[in-house]
């Protein structure tokens, strides 16, 4: 309760980036270390230069989450949003934008709302070039429903779903979206915000789909889960494995927490969006 | 079957869904098949570690949605395993297409539905508009009280599903939190008990096929290729569909023996195994109701008879295939029923409800209906609400007419 009443702070005056938050709402429920908050300070500092510049207007930006712990973001912007069904976020998104092609909607969630329950969306928004932005948080793990199986969990990894290590393999999204002509797909990790924070502003400012993925930290489930429960160390454990590269090839993509993870720019064009394509030209 | 004493049936403290997870265990299940979901993931946590240290055979598997798991299900019964899969809410949503299959194919998958409210908003508590939403789909359905009745029945719903009788899919139900995440004292029977009880591993029924001389064991085999699911239209669709039907009317009855049965070794029964009664003889006012609410609602007509007030509950165990002709005869003579639903048809009334109504439509003399639709989303049904609900239905049935036939309990004017 202390700590509701000491975040009381009257809006607008307690940081540049509050008249994007629902203050009412803050603390969030995210936990000590999560990855999670500094991936959305970084989206709210591009989204910012954007409005300043004159390319976003904040009234028209719609955030749209399915659920698990990155969905949560929904609920704690200042935006128009929608929290809706695991899985069926970029769906809703497609909806939205086809209804009104002048909203800029950004998708945001877990490696396992994207990639796994919802991966068949993602695949046909992709192919089309739907004109959106996806940013999905890679943990590692299942993390709102306390640690099962994800599409991007390590091999070998012990979960509750597989107490005796996974034999699975991880998924890798930057590869797959590879296969289709879109027009922005990055890796960035909250590990480097700043880079991180150019990787959104580019993307705000593009047309047609673009992907972004987010290698973060999760300390609660995942940290616990591979024996670095404490946040500082988890993410020593990830600067470790995490490497910056210019360009980096689509061959380099792949997501592998044992021998290194690049991030990265992985393909950047300009093709007509899907709104442009069945609109011909008229926006 | 012999009669297992008490002391050789080991005591477990557990919650509802480390219930079901021990009785799938013992139940000697070839395929798990699941994906998480607040409150049903403990269940499938618990049985992967039951995996992971080698005490099944069971192949689990980690698939990626709901649809998924009961695709995966749905093959691997039909491929003649014992097939187990757990949900709530949205997942068991997402698996609506394929619980028609699974029924269809008349293959006997069990499910545990733990049942919570379906978004939106979303909301992880329980109430029975999950259960309810799969009525139509061909399914058993069953309703727990307690966690120890979790145990016993996920096992017997096994039994029942793979009757040749029956042979169809059998959800078991139990409300999420209040059930699956409250720990209970209760008895498990030692395993080849229970191995027993379910006659070993699933055995494969055998069919008739027309053009065949001899008959064919109902399962994918490359040796006797047979096609599942293959298109039907208006020439044998509805034939087909009739064999459903026929089948669920074998149910109450098998449901009873097997009650009978598990009675006779563990010393537990549920009512006859499709309904639960109490004080319903010489009763006035009878409220009926479903899962573990009905434990709230025995307590405070406990009350009321201490207090002279004839007063009586009726459980209902098994929602589908639904008891008409048996909960009419129990509520027939009483002056007014409360049928209790934690759910609701938007733009009717509670499913209960529903079927209750044209339960007793035929009889001349019957009862006043009054639905309370309640706890919904999680709501606590207290035991103070529910004694304001017999006092209302007391005073309807003095006085011998009811207004106001649709009322919800708890919710703010
Ligand atoms: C249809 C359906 N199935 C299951 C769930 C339960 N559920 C909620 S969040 C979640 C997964 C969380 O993992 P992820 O998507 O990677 O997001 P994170 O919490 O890691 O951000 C699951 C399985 C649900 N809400 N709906
Ligand atoms: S569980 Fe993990 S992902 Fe979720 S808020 Fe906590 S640290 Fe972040």
């Amino acid at each position: 309760m202390a700590l509701i009443e000491k975040t009381k702070v009257e809006l607008g005056k307690a940081h540049p980036l509050d008249k994007y938050l629902r203050i009412e709402r803050i603390p969030t429920l995210w936990c000590p270390g999560c990855g999670l908050g500094v991936s959305l300070a970084a989206l709210l500092k591009a989204i910012d230069r954007r409005v300043k510049e004159g390319v976003l207007d904040p009234k028209k930006i719609v955030f749209v989450t399915g659920i698990g712990c990155t969905a949560r973001t929904s609920f704690y912007v200042g935006f128009d949003a929608a929290h809706t069904l695991h899985g069926r976020a970029v769906a809703f998104a497609t909806g939205a934008k086809l209804a009104n092609p002048k909203l800029e909607l950004i998708v945001l969630g877990g490696d396992g709302d994207i990639a796994g329950i919802g991966g068949n969306h993602l695949i046909h928004a992709a192919r089309r070039n739907m004109d959106l932005l996806v940013i999905m948080n890679t943990n590692f793990i299942y993390a709102m429903t306390g640690g099962q199986l994800a599409p991007t969990t390590p091999p070998g990894l012990y979960t509750t779903t597989t107490p005796q290590g996974s034999r699975e393999k991880p998924m890798n999204v930057i590869k797959l979206l590879a296969a289709f002509e879109v027009n922005y797909v990055a890796r960035g990790s909250s590990i480097y915000p700043q880079l991180l924070e150019q990787y959104y502003y580019k993307a705000l400012g593009m047309r047609g789909f673009r992907f972004i993925e987010v290698v973060s930290t999760c300390p609660e489930v995942f940290g616990r889960h591979i024996g670095y429960r404490d946040p500082v160390t988890l993410y020593d454990e990830l600067k470790k494995r995490v490497k910056v590269k210019t360009k980096p090839s689509i061959e380099e993509s792949s997501l592998d927490w044992d021998r290194g993870i690049i991030i990265g720019e992985y393909i950047v064009n300009d093709y007509p969006g899907y709104i442009e394509l069945i609109m011909g030209g008229k926006k | 079957m012999a009669k297992v004493p008490l002391e050789k049936q080991t005591l477990l403290n557990v919650n509802g869904d480390e219930a079901v997870a021990w009785a799938v265990k013992q139940s000697l299940v070839d395929v798990v098949a699941a994906y998480p979901i607040t409150p049903q993931t403990i269940i499938v946590e618990r049985f992967s570690e039951f995996v992971a240290n080698g005490e099944v055979h069971t192949e689990f598997v980690a698939v990626e949605s709901e649809h998924s798991a009961m695709s995966a299900c749905v093959g691997a019964a039909a491929a003649g395993a014992r097939a187990f899969t757990a949900t709530a809410a949205n997942g068991l949503a997402l698996m609506w297409e394929i619980l028609y299959i699974a029924a269809s194919l008349r293959l006997p998958i069990v499910l545990a539905v733990v049942n919570r409210a379906l978004s939106a908003p979303i909301n992880i508590h329980c109430d029975h508009n999950d259960a309810y939403g799969m009525r139509d789909a061909g399914w058993i359905q069953l309703f727990v009280e307690n966690v120890q009745e979790a145990y016993d029945t996920t096992i017997q719903a096994f039994r029942i599903a793979e009757d040749e009788r029956v042979l169809l899919p059998v959800a078991v139900n139990l409300d999420g939190f209040f059930l699956s995440h409250t720990l209970e004292n209760i008895r498990i029977l030692p395993d080849e008990v229970v191995h027993e009880f379910l006659g070993g591993y699933r055995k494969i029924p055998k069919v008739k096929v027309d053009y065949l001389e001899d008959e064919v064991p109902l399962v994918l085999n490359p040796a006797r290729p047979l096609s599942f699911g293959p298109l039907d239209l208006y020439d044998y669709y509805f034939e087909h569909k009739m064999h459903q039907i026929e089948a669920m009317k074998n149910v109450p009855e098998v449901v009873r023996e097997v009650n009978q049965e598990w009675y006779e070794i563990s010393g537990r029964k549920y009512g006859d195994g499709v309904l639960e009664t109490l004080y319903v003889e010489d009763a006035d006012v009878i409220i009926t109701v479903l899962g573990s609410t009905a434990g709230t609602v025995k307590h405070v007509v406990r009350k009321f008879r201490r207090d002279g007030k004839k007063v009586g509950v009726v459980r209902i165990r098994m929602f589908r295939p639904f008891p008409h002709r048996e909960i009419a005869e129990v509520l027939k003579n009483a002056k007014v029923i409360g049928v209790m639903d934690r759910g609701i048809s938007f733009g009717s009334y509670g499913q209960s409800y529903l079927e209750i109504n044209s339960s007793l439509y035929d009889y001349k003399e019957k009862p006043m209906l009054v639905n309370y639709v309640y706890g919904l989303g999680g709501r606590d049904a207290s035991p103070e609400l529910i004694e304001k609900m017999i006092n209302e239905l007391l005073s309807d049935a003095e006085r011998g007419y009811v207004e106001n036939k649709l009322r919800f309990l708890g919710v703010r004017e």
